[in-house]
């Protein structure tokens, strides 16, 4: 019972992003590669979304275009008012630089930088951030603040790039194979704090992953394969991270 | 069949064409520098030792007052000498159409029949002069051309005392006048001087030394002692007012092309290895980068068998062909910029047969240094890969450690942004780069300053010879001693507002071994025209009996104030006296002893004398003035103050631009390679991180900042070491390059100098820098964060 009514909650809840019929065509020397092929797609506030896919599903195309680093060849995007599919070059940065948190498979974390710094480089630029030391704290690393990435194990680089991700507030969480270097432990450590800011700060979120357990952990699946939305599921009941096994 | 390694040779060079071209541009600039000044170098060097040769040019010379040909059997005996020859050489006032002032000019006696024996004539154009007809003259080419003469023209000389026509029948080329420099000049004026060659008894007639000489020309014999023969000579003429002989190279001809040829040399290898040596510098830099970039192809490669050697090899080819695109770049440009730069030698110095001759020898060595260099600044990177095992060399680099910067952990901290830290924390991880990158911006700051420096000095070198030391409008030189009242026939002549007595007496300083030939100049005390000035350009009371020394005269005879010196006085009775230094004078030109005149007279042993006067005058009348002067048998020559002046400007003037506008181009290539060489490593080290911060939200302005403030240091950190290198490098260059007994340069260098510099450099790094921040706009932001480093 007490999940249906969460359900309907959230079915009620406010779609952010809504994408329609979004296609992708990279030239690739010769030949055309289409990467999306009509996929239809839309996030609601504070939802947290798997995306499953093997490699060459469209799934990163898709994520790129939602987080603002690529435009679709054809079909709508629009984030709120923002209307992403025909968005200028300077208008997506500034999506990206007021909306949208960022965590990829290799953190790209500045090397010359320690972890606060990391943060303190998107909080520097960001409209109403948290302080640097409270993001930290928050996933964890409060005891590591002044560590330069090279004095980090993989495990906390990528909880540092979760820091730097949520410390301007943002509105979307976009993961791009967030634990695909890590082991499953570390991995572990890192989709919880995932799952805690979805459900503290409320933050929509969007995981990518090829790594179908994970998909456990979410309110919704979305399956893409060729291309194209393969299936989408709602769970049931959602497991905490440290339940999953892979 | 290109094998596949040569294949990806090829494709790693048109990936890397922007780099490459701005390296071989430097390479190039090297060589041209090195294959045009050396070649002209030999060129000059070679016309000028050919030509001595073939006109028989004199080892030794000698003017003196007037002796019997009968001396010259004595001279011709003379241990040493191999070819002696009298001549009359007399020098007369000309009157020119086309000029208002007097020319000055130098009449020297040829034999009637046959060839002189020694600085032999080379005909350009008509004939020799005939024996017995009175006046034809063959003139120099110098001259001709200045004046736009015919052959056949007539010119007006006062010959000693009346007016003479002189019949131009022959154009000639003498090793004597390879660069004609007129009585108390400092450089050639043919305008105002020439040379002209006459029969000798025609000459002997006019000026009344039938059965005499005035100068002896002398060849040595193999292996004679130059200064044993001077001192013999000495002695001979002594009796026959001798104004003492001296060896070839203090003739001032040669002494000029000499010290050219030298300064020539000089420039011919520094330049060229400041350019090479920044070349391989960036060899090195580009290379370690790339091979950076390519650690697991050559891991690959080395695993599927490939040896260290064609590894090494495959990196050199690379190195090879840079060096091979600049050696034919700068070879080219070496022989445009030669051929240019002789056209303008062949203006100033006249020898028969000047032509630019690419010397094969240096092209070869050029090329050979250039890629010696770069094999040099390529070695450590390749050996670097060569050494790794393929197993390690698979792995990615480790990320590379950082710590915060000095300036930071001193407590300044908070005043940098993130971007500015990581600045700062990459700078101070390469610091050996940092400072080479700089030092090479600074090198090119420092060569147009060297370049440019010698304009500034010699400009100031002439503000303060006649902006102070002379400062009469005119001055005139006797052709004898006269009595001071003759001065009063001077300020009779209607324009002349003021003159003052100048006396010059020849004589040779002693101070124990050491002995220097001059002139004492003596002048009036208190007086307006001329000035003896101290270190800070002050000018010093004339005062007491004591004798005021050039500073550099003084260092070359070893004395001091209160040393006394002989001083062997080589006109007239030549008395010997004894004189002592009172006051060392920083004068700029020539080696000189000033005294003040009643001294000077009584040290003579007589009374107001002079041989020359210097004339303040209405520069409206200056041209009835002149015609004036034309008509006074007394007078050998005028000097004109304000055309000195004038004639420099314009010689600098054409110097100036070309010299300036390569250097320019020189110093542009330099700062280019440096400036644009490093922010696209700088790019390529920091394309991850920047694609980062555009995705995390950076816009394109914020991250071009981050890039363009490292290149910003590097500049900024240049500039200054350029000045001071600028500054270090013509100190050198005035103590070495100038010969310092012709005229001295002060290392000044005006702050114009120095703004063009900065400026050249500024805009050559900024241009570079804007070439690489085209490339932020492109940066793939999905790609970098799909890869890992």
């Amino acid at each position: 019972m007490a999940v249906a009514v969460r359900q309907q909650v959230q079915d009620a809840a406010r779609v952010v992003l809504s994408a329609r019929g979004l296609t992708k065509v990279y030239r690739m020397g010769e030949v055309d590669v289409h990467a999306l092929r009509g996929v239809d797609f839309s996030l609601s506030e504070g939802e947290f979304v798997v995306l499953l896919g093997a490699s060459g599903s469209g799934k990163s195309t898709l994520l790129n275009i939602i987080g603002g680093l690529d435009v679709p060849t054809q079909g709508q995007v629009h984030y709120l008012d923002h209307d992403l599919a025909h968005a200028s070059e300077r208008e997506l940065t500034r999506y990206r630089r007021e909306h949208v948190g960022f965590v990829f498979q290799f953190y790209n974390l500045i090397p010359s930088l320690t972890a606060r710094e990391n943060v303190a480089l998107v909080t520097d630029i960001a409209v109403s951030p948290m302080r640097p030391e409270q993001a930290l704290e928050l996933v964890g690393l409060g005891g590591r603040l002044d560590h330069f990435p090279s004095q980090l194990s993989g495990g906390e680089q990528q909880r540092v790039a979760l820091a730097r991700a949520i410390a301007k507030r943002p509105s979307l969480l976009l993961c791009d194979e967030p634990t695909g270097a890590l082991d499953a432990k570390t991995g572990r450590v890192v989709l919880e704090v995932i799952a805690r800011i979805n459900q503290e700060l409320g933050t929509t979120t969007a995981v990518i992953t090829h790594n179908a357990p994970i998909a456990q952990m979410a309110d919704r699946v979305v399956t893409l394969a060729d291309g194209r939305v393969a299936t989408e599921r709602h769970n049931a009941r959602k497991r905490a991270p440290s339940e999953l096994e892979w | 069949m290109v094998r596949a390694i040569d294949r990806k040779l090829l494709r790693d060079l048109s990936l890397l064409k922007g780099q490459v071209a701005t390296i071989a541009l430097v390479v190039a600039a090297g060589i041209t520098a090195y294959v045009s000044t050396f070649s002209i170098y030999r060129s000059l060097s070679t016309s000028q030792q050919a030509y001595y040769e073939r006109a028989r040019f004199a080892d030794v010379f000698a003017r003196l007052e007037r002796a019997p040909n009968a001396v010259m059997e004595q001279v011709a005996t003379l241990p040493g000498v191999a070819q002696a020859e009298a001549r009359e050489v007399e020098t007369v006032l000309l009157d020119m159409p086309t000029l208002a002032e007097p020319v000055v000019g130098q009449i020297v006696s040829i034999p009637g029949r046959g060839l002189p024996l020694l600085n032999q004539l080379h005909l350009r154009a008509g004939r020799m002069v005939e024996p017995g007809r009175s006046n034809e003259v063959v003139v120099n080419e110098a001259f001709f051309e200045a004046h736009g003469l015919e052959l056949g023209d007539r010119i007006l000389a006062l010959v000693n005392g009346r007016r003479v026509a002189l019949r131009v029948v022959g154009v000639a080329l003498s090793p004597e006048f390879v660069y004609a420099v007129p009585p108390g000049g400092f450089w050639d004026d043919n305008l105002r001087f020439g040379i002209f060659w006459m029969d000798r008894d025609v000459l002997a007639a006019a000026f009344r030394m039938e059965g005499a000489f005035n100068d002896v020309i002398i060849r040595l014999a193999p292996g004679a002692n130059p200064e044993a023969v001077v001192d013999a000579l000495d002695r001979v003429l002594k009796p026959y007012g001798g104004l003492g002989a001296y060896p070839r190279d203090k003739q001032i001809s040669d002494r000029y092309v000499t010290s050219e040829i030298q300064q020539l040399k000089g420039n011919a290898t520094v330049v060229p290895v400041i350019f090479l040596g920044v070349a391989a510098f960036l060899v090195n830099v580009v290379l370690s980068r790339l091979i950076g970039t390519q650690r697991e192809q050559i891991a690959a490669l080395k695993a599927l068998g490939y040896s260290d050697v064609t590894v090494g090899a495959h990196y050199l080819k690379l190195v090879m062909v840079v060096v091979g695109l600049g050696a034919v770049g700068g070879v080219a440009m070496g022989v445009w910029a030669g051929r240019a730069l002789m056209g303008l030698y062949t203006e100033v110095f006249r020898f028969p047969l000047l032509t630019f001759r690419l010397d094969l020898g240096t092209v070869v060595g050029s090329i050979l240094f250039s890629a010696g260099s770069a094999v040099v600044g390529a070695l450590a990177a390749v050996r670097q890969v060569v050494r790794l095992p393929p197993a390690e060399a698979m792995r990615p680099l480790a990320p590379p450690t950082y710590r915060p910067s000095l300036l930071e952990r001193s407590g300044f901290h908070r005043l940098f942004s993130q971007g500015g830290r990581m600045v700062l924390r990459d700078l101070e991880r390469r610091p050996v780069r940092l400072l080479l990158s700089s030092l090479g911006i600074g090198l090119a700051v420092a060569i147009l300053i060297v370049g440019s420096f010698s304009i500034d000095a010699v400009r100031y070198l002439m503000d303060v010879q006649y902006g102070q030391v002379q400062r009469e409008a005119l001055s005139l030189t006797f052709s004898r001693s006269v009595p001071d009242r003759v001065r009063r026939e001077l300020e009779h002549i209607p324009g002349v507002l003021h003159t003052e007595p100048l006396r010059m007496v020849p004589v040779r300083l002693v101070a124990g071994p050491r002995n220097y030939e001059t002139a004492i100049q003596g002048l009036p005390a208190g007086g307006e025209h001329r000035q003896v000035l101290d270190a800070e350009r002050r000018p010093v009371a004339l005062a007491g009996e004591g004798l005021m020394l050039g500073r550099e005269l003084a260092r070359r005879l070893g004395v001091g104030v209160g040393d006394a010196l002989r001083v062997e006085v080589q006109e007239g009775g030549r008395p010997v006296r004894e004189a002592r230094v009172v006051y060392l004078v920083d004068d700029l030109i020539g080696l000189s002893a000033y005294m003040e005149i009643g001294a000077l007279d009584r040290l003579m042993g007589d009374d107001r004398t002079i041989t020359g006067a210097t004339l303040s005058v209405d520069r409206a009348r200056m041209d009835e003035i002149y015609a004036r002067i034309k008509e006074l048998p007394l007078v050998a020559g005028v000097g004109r103050t304000d055309l000195f002046k004038q004639q420099f400007e314009k010689q600098v003037a054409e110097v100036m631009v070309v010299f300036t506008f390569v250097l320019a181009v020189f110093a542009a290539a330099i700062a280019v390679g440096v400036v644009y060489n490093n922010a696209r490593i700088a790019l390529a080290v920091r394309a991850r991180d920047l694609a980062s911060l555009r995705v995390l939200g950076f816009t394109r302005r914020e991250i071009s900042l981050i890039l363009l403030s490292e290149i910003a240091v590097s500049l900024l950190l240049a500039l200054p070491m350029g000045l001071v290198l600028g500054k270090v490098f013509a100190i050198g260059v005035a103590s070495v390059a100038v010969d310092s007994e012709l005229f001295r340069l002060p290392p000044i260098i005006e702050p114009s100098t120095y703004a063009f510099a900065v400026l050249v450099v500024l805009a050559a790094g900024v241009v570079s820098a804007l070439l690489v921040r085209r490339r932020l706009d492109h940066l793939d932001l999905i790609g970098v964060l799909k890869t890992r480093e």
